[in-house]
């Protein structure tokens, strides 16, 4: 049976978008926020973030190699996706996905990494042998030229990317945003506030990764955290979450005060199939109790292992909450009929096509990506004090 | 005798016999039918109609023929969760106006029993639906590829060779008129029994409605009655503010319907 209270449209019974379709926004939000955070140390030249700047590239790389992968998995045909590129419908919000992400991928984090890289690629090229050498020389693209001159033009080509990747961030999530704000057929979806939440919510989750993923690689190398770095992006991290919890607050209040036909199916389905995923998980485990942990450290002088233990906690309850938030859209969207006569159940299987298997793969892809991204392109400075050190000669140490 | 001559002889048969078996409008379009391709036939100018219908809802006995003769004429999976065209019973009670009891179990499909659980008090009407033909297609809209598409003659279509499945027409429809069909693996939905229109026919739906609720009209046809009909009753379409131009024409369509 179909889990149905009151009255469904009989093709609804059925949900159409399932957890893969949640990961989408989850993952591109990472990717955007993490952007953002690399963006803080090279456009507005918050220096205390240096220690992430590189750490948080890779790992919007990382997250963005992932991303359109559930959404092929959720595909009848996924082998007519490239469809969307040589024959793209200009009305559909969807069809500007490929472009937005080509461009994103390959025009915006590719290019910043590999002109961030260039010196360390052409030194390591040069001082390895046999296959590693080729591979190196593969990724430097035989282009050897590491002069004065040269690096600063790399300098200057890899701020003008940061430049434009910003605006290109907000589009890749802002847009993901559009696919359901657009939606005027369901009113949950449908807000002009919702490209808006979404981009302010991935800010948050990227920047709460980014943060989580330092803290925990710099333990496992045993190196010290710079307080200074997780302080400055905690900081950031509350701004954006307050902007953020503002914005999702306002929709809420503008839809119980503005009280159209939508509101008793969306109210009830809050009170009663949502509740736990939206009142207790992303409200008040993922929002009100991380917010109150990070305004603490804006009014309290905890130590500096308290802080850390407070980072952690609130990074982690972020991740969770924005989740759920991704959650709540997508799934809660498609829980109640859109004769708002009736409710059905979502049924999450396990090891199936689109179960919780698949999602926990798609979830730990980005770590496994990550790792192997910082191998070969080792973020870590050689003394995260000392910003100038790499571009002066000193080789890079994994 | 030649091979030739037994060949034209063959020809001459078949082709009599298509003329005597069918209209000339009909065997005009036979090949391009049998080919599956109707719409290229000579005699139908797609350009020339605009389809569209009339569901008479103070006409419909909710007997359910619609949906039996639509899923077999379309071959529409027979499960509860996969309908081209379904019916919807509605009770409202006279207290409750904007709290209707609506239910459509196996969209109609077997037809309505306990037609008098209600009581007497309580009013009681069948709604068909089906896709609606928009003019303005929200799926049309979203599809990213263009596998759904307007017709020239305004009905809405989708390519099963072009479709992803990524089912976001099925979410942009504010009907519900979409299903995936897990044979596919693509969506599908109502075609006017686009197959039957090009050829002269009317849909199966409308042909087996034993009162005549459902009526295919053509807008661009001056003579269609629909044009009476649209001066002479009180029509209006589901979720009119949704402007999707809608196309299903509802005659006697109660406030409480969604």
């Amino acid at each position: 049976m179909h889990g149905v209270q009151g009255f469904m449209y009989p093709n609804e019974l059925e949900l159409q978008w399932s957890i893969l379709i949640v990961l989408y926004p989850y993952l591109t939000g990472l990717v955007a926020g993490a952007f953002i955070l690399a963006s803080l140390e090279r456009v507005f030249n918050v220096a205390a973030v240096k220690p992430t700047y590189r750490l948080a590239l890779l790992t919007a790389l990382a997250f963005l190699i992932v991303a359109p992968l559930p959404l092929q998995m959720h595909l009848g045909h996924p082998e007519r996706s490239w469809e969307m590129y040589v024959t793209p419908h200009t009305t559909s919000a969807m069809a500007m996905f490929g472009f937005v992400y080509l461009w994103y991928l390959m025009v915006v984090l590719v290019l910043e990494i590999w002109f961030d890289y260039r010196r360390e690629l052409v030194v390591t090229w040069r001082a390895s042998t046999g296959l590693k050498r080729q591979f190196y020389g593969v990724l430097t693209l035989w282009s050897d030229n590491i002069s004065p001159e040269a690096l600063a033009i790399d300098h200057k080509l890899g701020g003008i990317l940061t430049v434009v990747g910003i605006p290109s961030a907000f589009l890749l999530h802002g847009y993901v945003g559009f696919i359901f704000g657009s939606i005027k057929a369901n009113p949950w979806w449908s807000t002009p506030l919702m490209p808006v939440v979404f981009l302010f919510s991935a800010i948050v989750s990227g920047i709460a990764a980014v943060m989580l993923i330092y803290m925990v690689t710099s333990k496992l190398r045993k190196t010290e955290i710079s307080m200074l770095c997780v302080d400055t992006i905690a900081k950031y991290l509350y701004y954006a979450f307050i902007v953020d919890f503002t914005l999702e607050m306002l929709d809420l209040i503008h839809r119980l005060y503005v009280a159209d036909e939508s509101l008793l199916a969306l109210d009830f389905m809050v009170k009663t199939k949502l509740f736990y995923s939206q009142i207790v998980i992303q409200i008040l485990i993922g929002t009100a109790v991380p917010l109150a942990l990070l305004a603490s450290v804006q009014f309290v002088h905890w130590s500096a292992a308290a802080r850390k233990a407070i980072y952690s906690i609130a990074g982690v309850l972020i991740m969770i909450g924005i989740f759920a938030m991704r959650w709540n859209v997508v799934i809660g969207g498609q829980l109640f009929s859109k004769s708002f006569l009736g409710y059905t159940t979502y049924k999450l299987d396990f090891a199936t096509k689109e179960g919780m298997l698949p999602a926990l793969v798609f979830l730990i892809m980005p770590f496994l990506i990550l790792w192997g991204l910082v191998k070969i392109l080792p973020p870590w400075e050689p003394d995260a004090t000392d910003a100038g050190a790499l571009r002066h000669g000193t080789s890079t140490g994994a | 005798m030649s091979t030739s001559a037994t060949s034209n002889r063959r020809d001459f048969l078949k082709d009599s016999g298509k003329w005597i078996l069918l209209t000339g409008a009909a065997t005009l379009a036979w090949d391009f039918v049998a080919e599956g391709a109707p719409e290229q036939a000579p005699n139908y100018h797609a350009i020339d109609h605009w389809w569209g219908m009339i569901i008479d809802i103070e006409k419909c006995i909710g007997c359910g023929n619609c949906v039996r003769a639509c899923k077999a004429e379309n071959g529409v999976p027979m499960t509860d969760d996969a309908f081209r065209t379904w019916v919807e019973r509605y009770v409202v009670m006279p207290d409750e106006p904007d709290k209707p009891i609506v239910d459509s179990p196996n969209g109609g499909y077997d037809g309505f029993v306990n037609l008098k659980q209600y009581g007497d008090g309580a009013k009681v009407f069948f709604v068909p639906k089906m896709c609606n033909h928009c003019a303005h297609s929200p799926c049309v809209q979203v599809c990213p590829v263009g596998a759904t598409f307007e017709s020239p003659d305004g009905v809405v279509l989708v390519d099963k060779t072009r479709c992803l499945g990524c089912r976001y027409c099925v979410q942009a429809c504010p009907y519900g008129c979409r299903y995936i069909d897990p044979r596919t693996e693509t969506v599908d939905k109502c075609t006017l029994c686009y197959h039957r229109i090009a050829k002269g026919l009317t849909t199966a739906c409308c042909e087996t409605c034993p009162t005549g609720a459902r009526v295919l009209v053509d807008l661009k046809n001056p003579k269609d009655p629909i044009h009476e009909f649209m001066r002479t009753h009180k029509v209006n379409v589901l979720k009119p503010q949704m402007a999707t131009g809608s196309k299903a024409y509802y005659n006697g369509l109660d406030g409480a319907v969604r």
